[in-house]
């Protein structure tokens, strides 16, 4: 017994002294790491089979760029200029001279290589430690041509996982309001993207107004609000086959769907002669329950992780704030206390947190607090932002803003953001038209 | 056990301190007469932050104005809003096949979920008043937009107020 413990230890310790790179995503990561991205090598006939089925001249390097471009965006890496890379991507992936890459000061190295088999296409790659002069990872997998963005993505989330010991959010996509025409009179239609912006397709046409889409926790399934025949109702699509139905049978406006984290409820506001209420459907037998009951308005419920907790918003204080309450609507308490109006309330993934928008002075906030209120962090402060939404590893935020319009009322436009959890690396993600009511997926890969 | 310390604090002491407590007292109080006047006083077409004005309003028959306005989070209606709504009122009650759906919208200041909540309670501010003077719930449905409408695109004050709004829309 005793041998094996110390047999256990010894071989933990090396492995412990070698990982050098390690990347700490708890702080802002003002200093990201220097990593190589060596084009995924590829012998001559795949490379013509897949120009031909996906017209692409290099596969390889596509993949490569997709991943590199991830890495870039996530602010904790610092992705190398090709340019300087003096080992050729085939002999680099058999065994990388770590001389050579510590020179252009590489901290790890990205090596893989793609082949063309029985129409499928065939990737392996390799994460190396430069410095310890080590290989880390090694993968392999194999899917249709098609998917190869997909396999760029999975890659990324794989090294991100190995050098932050925290899954990746890369493999995702992102479901929102595609926006057009004068601010009077927005056309919106929804419209669904990867993470990265890539593949953008719209899923309705703009003849009605849609609102709030929200993944279900496998990201087949969406629900949002339509103003079908003008009539404001929570609706039900499904992604892969375009079926769209109505949630329930209520007498006025139900809105601020979301589903509850099994997937098997909707959770939404349901507003009645100038009240609304929190109500929860489920969608195998359609039972309907009733959560708030209060004069007040109750709305933006969002589910805890584990389905034993919902966060709302409300205005039974007299401004809006946000609540907790148990799943069944019992022990409602406020947790918001501080300066300013508090809105559109959303668990964290993790369950430890929960983002919000302020508005305090004219100024509106992103931030996250704990689920009992404490510890309120503002992330960032715009003329009009809302909406955050979680990335599926709890890391990363979406949202939208809106810009100030001039004396003329023009200027207007909605855009999607994200920032990192640490208030660190706010970017703008680019979407073909103006966008707003981003929601994330939950990881396609698993 | 020193649980009345304040005893061994010498009185005149006290009593400058209240003295110093007292004016401050009287110069806060001032200062809220001053901005509770200034948020009152009518600036353009603004009456406090609801819109008194009439650029966007439409009639629905000669002297019935469409709309209503309403102050920021707010959706009681204010004397100007009942005047409107008694006018509509007695219309309808003249034109009783007419039916009406009343659209309840808001400014670009808040949450979008919040305030098709808001909408919609300011709809049905309105909804009420037409029926304590006689129109039937039947002939009134309520619609929110949210801030899914604004009239004006402008981002200040006097936009967001004429954006605030329940109008009534002849449904047949």
């Amino acid at each position: 017994m005793k041998k094996s413990i110390i047999l256990f230890f010894l071989i933990l310790s090396p492995i412990k002294a070698l990982a050098l790179i390690e990347v700490d995503i708890t702080r802002g990561n003002l200093d990201p790491l220097p990593i190589a991205v060596s084009p995924l090598s590829i012998d001559e006939t795949s490379k013509k089979g897949f120009e031909k089925i996906l017209n692409k001249k290099n596969i390889g390097s596509e993949i490569s760029k997709v991943v590199e471009n991830n890495l870039k965006t996530s602010g904790l890496f610092n992705p190398l200029n090709k340019d300087a890379f003096l080992q050729a991507p085939d002999i680099a992936n058999l065994k990388p001279r770590f001389e050579d890459w510590s020179l252009i000061k590489a901290q790890a190295l990205i090596t893989g290589k793609v082949n063309l088999v029985d129409e499928k296409l065939r990737v392996e790659f390799r994460l190396w430690d430069v410095l310890a002069g080590r290989e880390m990872m090694a993968l392999a997998f194999t899917t249709v041509p098609s998917n190869w963005r997909r396999v760029g993505h999975i890659i990324t989330d794989k090294v991100y996982e190995r050098l932050t010991g925290e899954k990746g959010y890369f493999d995702t996509r992102i479901i929102y309001v595609a926006e057009e025409g004068p601010k009077t009179r927005r056309v919106k239609k929804l419209a669904i993207m990867d993470q990265d912006g890539a593949n953008n397709k719209f899923l309705t046409l703009g003849n009605e107004l849609v609102l709030t889409p929200r993944f279900n926790p496998t990201s087949q399934m969406v629900t949002y609000l339509s103003y079908f025949r003008n009539l404001p109702r929570v609706y039900l699509l499904d992604i892969e086959t375009g079926m769209q139905e109505v949630v329930g049978d209520f007498p006025g406006m139900t809105f601020a769907p979301r589903f509850s984290p099994d997937g098997k409820k909707i959770i939404m506001s349901f507003a009645k002669d100038g009240n609304s209420d929190i109500y929860t459907m489920d969608l195998e037998n359609r039972i309907v329950e009733k959560i708030t009951n209060h004069p007040s308005i109750d709305t933006s419920p969002s589910y805890s992780p584990d389905g034993k907790y919902i966060c709302f918003n409300s205005d039974r204080s007299g401004y809006q704030q946000i609540y907790i309450m148990k799943s069944d609507g019992t022990k409602v308490k406020r947790i918001s206390f501080g300066k300013g109006l508090y809105g559109t309330p959303v668990w964290s993934p993790r369950g430890d947190l929960i983002a919000f928008t302020k508005l305090h002075k004219g100024k509106f906030y992103i931030g996250v607090m704990r689920t009992d209120g404490s510890g309120e962090r503002l992330l960032t402060e715009n003329f009009y932002q809302e909406a955050p939404s979680w990335s599926p590893n709890g890391r990363v935020l979406i949202f939208y803003r809106e810009t100030e319009t001039n004396d003329k009322g023009e200027g207007f436009s909605a855009k999607l953001w994200s920032i990192d959890l640490t208030g660190y690396n706010e970017r703008l993600v680019s979407t073909p038209t103006d966008a707003s009511d981003p929601s994330w997926s939950s990881l396609l890969s698993n | 056990m020193k649980k009345f310390s304040y005893r061994n604090i010498d009185q005149g002491a006290i009593m400058k301190l209240y003295k110093i407590l007292k004016n401050a007292f009287l110069i806060s109080l001032a200062c809220l007469v001053l901005s509770a006047c200034a948020t009152s006083k009518k600036t353009g077409q603004m009456q406090g932050d609801v819109y008194t004005g009439k650029e966007t309003v439409e009639y629905l028959a000669s002297g019935v104005p469409d709309r209503v306005f309403f102050a920021t989070n707010e959706s009681v209606l204010t004397t100007a809003s009942r005047e409107t709504l008694r006018k509509q009122a007695a219309w309808l009650r003249k034109n009783s096949k007419i039916t009406v759906v009343l659209e309840g919208h808001a400014d670009e200041r808040g949450t979008r979920e919040y305030n098709l909540a808001l909408g919609e309670r300011r709809a049905n501010a309105a909804k009420d008043y037409l029926m304590t003077y006689g129109i039937s719930s039947d002939r009134i449905s309520v619609l929110s937009y949210g801030k899914e409408r604004p009239v004006d695109s402008g981002s200040n004050p006097l936009a967001w107020s004429k954006n605030r709004r329940s109008v009534t829309v002849k449904a047949n």
